[in-house]
């Protein structure tokens, strides 16, 4: 049995500790803003926060997280999230959308760790994302309107 | 897909055909047939109402408009395209507007631009064909809403006026919701005279402050693409697939897959073998324990070298002419100077963000289905075959789509099939839900076809272009598919699209084209043919400005007399993008201009080449003509998005094949483009008043020869066989 701590809440799983946290998060908690996208951390749209790093969960096995937090999209909240959703939105970002959720959580990542990033570290902290609508103008537009955003 | 032309219409009240249902509960629900719509077909009758008409638009007592949505939006921006052009005639509040997908049913949600039979996707059709009908739609239920005021106030219908949301008589001072008059307008004489607006009048279209109606639920996780539902009992299965195209299935073992905690059941389908298990995990750590022997002498053995070899040596001789004007030959013998060139194109995969995937559940009396459905009519026609049902028994709930650039928009409805025969092969004990893993998408075939281009151009003493001939070798979508009624004599016009009818007034020109055939599938790919014709003609024809030692814009403009959208759009990007000003040394600027979908697109790209030989896209300026934008800042996105799909393509993407097999299998191998090969991109969309026509596929074609261009400009190299990173820099 895997005890997993989720969006807040403890959650306990009978899966094999190797499974990927992706596969146990979509498939046995139903928190399916976690998006399935290549299976080799090559893409970002499996993306989550444990204890505040984004991770691919892909690529995480769901018995090595033990006490750590895991965030996913449906329990992001806070004054970056709330500033990076907004700037999503404003900034009308999405097309497709599958790989936002993903896009999101690393965006919210990179401004915890630097609230007022330059063009390189947003390259940096993103280029693991992909978007195959290519909404990449958007979002770097995106991440510095939401810089903006916590500043003012 | 063909896709015949769309005239103008004319902005005047149209004699319409209204329906509306009262339901119980208060709602007001009309749809709009159209006689004598702009696509109607030729000697085409007016359609019959369907006896149980569901609704193009619904209103409800808790004042929310609901567009039923006959297209899929797969990212295109066509949700909020489609709910706009209601919201306008209705005079709603953007804030009330949903959507929602309709139930497949033909002809009431048939695609008007394919003859209604096929309820579907793609073409870049949507917006037009929906541009009349669904405003007709909004129209209709505006003037079924005055006329319960006009009944509930005892006022007159004309002094009545609906203003964002709120139907009001300034007279009396009274006010309601649409909400609040549903029922009763419900009640209301259909309407036979409908008028629309003025487009000078519009509030919303053409309005670039409404934003998308889809963008809150893809960022907060609650939007439910197919792979997000959830049946009582559901297992999850994938299945293995010959690693070679035209092979077959001769036995397997799957003692050791069954033995992997989670797997269910293993059966053997008609596309391989399926693993059914509790999770998709268990499923496919099964699928890699199955043994299988596969019969490969039916199969794809060759690599694409061999295979391009192949259309070259076919390229040496004349195929079917698909168009001809004067005599190329006899303009060629006489020319001053002759230029020649070869261009190679490899297969694509559309790699759409979501893996396919569908769930699929046998209930009593018939099946349900959840998918990204973009061919509603043939996904229900292949379930029902597949589960010997009939199409109405198949009732498919078409959801968010994770992408598609094409890969969704399959004749055969390879993957609903699939997973209708594992439903079938376990009984149908258990709802499925199919998984294909990104291997599984990127080794599955169904590839943007491989072609090879040689052209050749004759201009005279003055260096005007006076002979254009165009050979095509390439592999046909639609040989041997339902659609292949044009292909009669070999005539593939589609394979030729962009080539065959390209812009530019030479006076004698020769396009023919070979079609060899292999069993590796092919498909549309976001922009169809235009993919790689645009390409080669774009790219040739500014080698033939250098061969007259003009400007490349200044050239084609003087060959686009007949062409003025196509004038119009060049000149713009040109101007936008400070074509006459000097770039420093290492950098340089191309230009291309392709109208595809009835869509005028011209781009300017600015590339710089590093130390290293990597080729950095710094700036693309994008003109559009895509008539009436409906959404000015939607039609940037695509062309964003249409930059970026193409230019990652041209930049790095091919499928490959040795012995038969893909060589490449997920994302490390087939690189994606990435934020940091995002050039800056500036669109300017010029409102030609024109009937409204797509965006999705446009903003492709003209990036990859912009570039080949730019590079030519910073380098002195052309770059003719793609992708461009296999050409060594330095």
């Amino acid at each position: 049995m895997i005890v997993l701590r989720v969006n807040g809440q403890e959650r306990r799983l009978d899966v094999p500790a190797d499974m990927p946290l992706l596969w146990a998060l979509r498939d046995h908690l139903d928190l399916t803003g976690t998006k399935f996208g290549c299976g080799i951390g090559a893409c970002g749209s499996c993306t989550v926060l444990v204890g505040g790093v984004a991770v691919r969960s892909c690529q995480t096995p769901v018995g090595s997280i033990g006490e750590a937090m895991v965030t996913t999209i449906e329990g992001v909240k806070g004054k970056i999230a709330k500033a990076v959703q907004g700037a999503w939105q404003k900034i009308d970002v999405v097309q497709c959308g599958y790989c936002q959720t993903g896009q999101v959580l690393s965006a919210i990542a990179l401004l915890e760790k630097s609230p007022h990033p330059t063009d390189s570290e947003i390259e940096a902290a993103m280029d693991g994302n992909v978007c195959r609508c290519a909404t990449y103008h958007r979002i770097r537009a995106a991440i510095h309107e939401a810089a903006r955003s916590l500043k003012g | 897909m063909t896709v015949p032309k769309a005239g103008p219409a004319p902005m005047v009240s149209r004699r319409t055909f209204i329906k509306t249902m009262a339901a119980s509960s208060g709602v007001l629900a009309v749809a709009a047939v159209l006689p004598d719509g702009v696509f109607a077909a030729e000697g085409g009758s007016t359609p019959a109402f369907p006896h149980d008409p569901v609704a193009f638009v619904r209103i409800a007592a808790d004042n929310t408009v609901t567009v039923i949505l006959k297209h899929l939006e797969y990212g295109q921006g066509v949700a909020t395209g489609l709910a706009t052009l209601v919201a306008e005639e209705l005079d709603a509040d953007w804030s009330q507007m949903r959507t929602e997908f309709a139930p497949a049913q033909v002809p009431l949600y048939g695609n008007l631009a394919w003859g209604e039979t096929v309820q579907g996707t793609g073409a870049s059709t949507s917006i037009a064909n929906s541009w009349e009908e669904l405003r007709y739609s909004g129209a209709a239920a505006r003037q079924m809403l005055v006329a319960a005021a006009a009944a509930q106030w005892h006022a007159r219908p004309d002094d009545i006026v609906v203003e964002g949301g709120v139907v009001k008589h300034a007279k009396s001072g009274r006010h309601a919701t649409f909400g609040a008059l549903a029922a009763e307008a419900a009640r209301q004489p259909v309407p036979i005279e409908v008028a629309l607006k003025d487009p000078s009048t519009f509030k919303l279209i053409g309005k670039s402050d409404i934003k998308r109606i889809d963008s809150l639920q893809k960022i907060n996780g609650l939007a439910k693409f197919a792979s997000d539902f959830r049946r009582p009992g559901m297992l999850r299965a994938v299945i293995a697939r010959p690693p070679r195209f035209g092979a077959k299935l001769r036995s397997f073992d799957a003692k050791k897959a069954k033995a992997v905690k989670g797997v269910v059941e293993v059966v053997e389908v008609a596309a391989g073998v399926a693993v059914v298990a509790s999770d998709s995990w268990s499923a496919i750590r099964g699928r890699e324990m199955l043994k299988i022997d596969w019969d490969d002498s039916a199969a794809e053995r060759r690599s694409t070298g061999q295979i391009m070899a192949e259309y070259k040596a076919a390229g040496n001789s004349r195929g079917v002419v698909v168009n001809r004007v004067g005599d190329s030959s006899v303009a060629m013998a006489g020319s001053a100077k002759e230029i020649e060139a070869e261009y190679t194109f490899p297969y694509l995969a559309h790699a759409p963000m979501e893996p396919l995937n569908a769930i699929v559940e046998l209930k009593e009396g018939g099946a349900e289905i959840w998918a990204g459905s973009q061919l509603q009519t043939l996904d229900q026609g292949m379930a029902a075959q597949v589960l010997g049902l009939k199409p109405e028994q198949v009732k498919l709930h078409t959801v968010w789509a994770g992408g598609s650039f094409g890969r969704r928009a399959t004749p055969n409805a390879d993957y609903i099939g699939e997973a209708a025969s594992i439903v079938k092969a376990t009984g149908g004990k258990t709802p499925i839900h199919l998984v294909w893993t990104r291997e599984d998408d990127l080794r599955g075939g169904r590839y943007r076809p491989m072609s090879y281009h040689k052209l050749r151009a004759g201009l005279d003493a003055e260096g005007h272009l006076i002979s254009w001939e165009h050979r095509i070798v390439t592999q046909s979508i639609q040989v041997g598919t339902p659609l292949d009624a044009p292909l009669r004599n070999g005539l593939d016009i589609i394979s030729a699209e962009g080539a065959a009818n390209q812009p530019y007034g030479v006076p004698n020109q020769q396009i023919d084209v070979h079609i060899l055939r292999s069993p590796v599938p092919v498909l549309w790919w976001r922009s169809a043919a235009h993919s790689h014709t645009g390409y080669a003609v774009e790219s040739f024809i500014d080698e033939a400005a250098h061969a007259a030692g003009k400007d490349p814009v200044a050239f084609r403009l003087g060959l686009l007399s007949e062409q003025p959208r196509l004038a119009k759009v060049l000149r713009l990007a040109a101007d936008k993008a400070g074509w006459d000003t000097p770039l420093p040394q290492g950098r340089g600027r191309g230009c291309a201009v392709v109208e595809s979908f009835n869509t005028a697109v011209a781009q300017v790209a600015e590339v710089s080449i590093g130390k290293d030989g990597k080729i950095k896209v710094d700036r693309v300026v994008c003109a559009v003509d895509c008539g009436i934008a409906v959404n000015p800042d939607q039609v940037r996105s695509q062309m964003e998005g249409g930059i970026g799909f193409g230019l990652g393509a041209v930049l790095r993407n091919a499928i490959t094949l040795a012995d038969g097999r893909v060589e490449q299998g997920n994302f490390d191998s087939y690189v994606p483009l990435r934020l940091s090969d995002m050039p800056r991109i500036d669109v300017y969309v010029i409102d030609s008043g024109a009937h409204p026509s797509g965006v999705g596929e446009a903003g492709v074609p003209p990036i990859g020869p912009a570039v080949a261009n730019a590079i030519f400009a910073a380098t002195g190299r052309r770059l003719r066989d793609l992708p461009l990173s296999n050409a060594k820099m330095v």
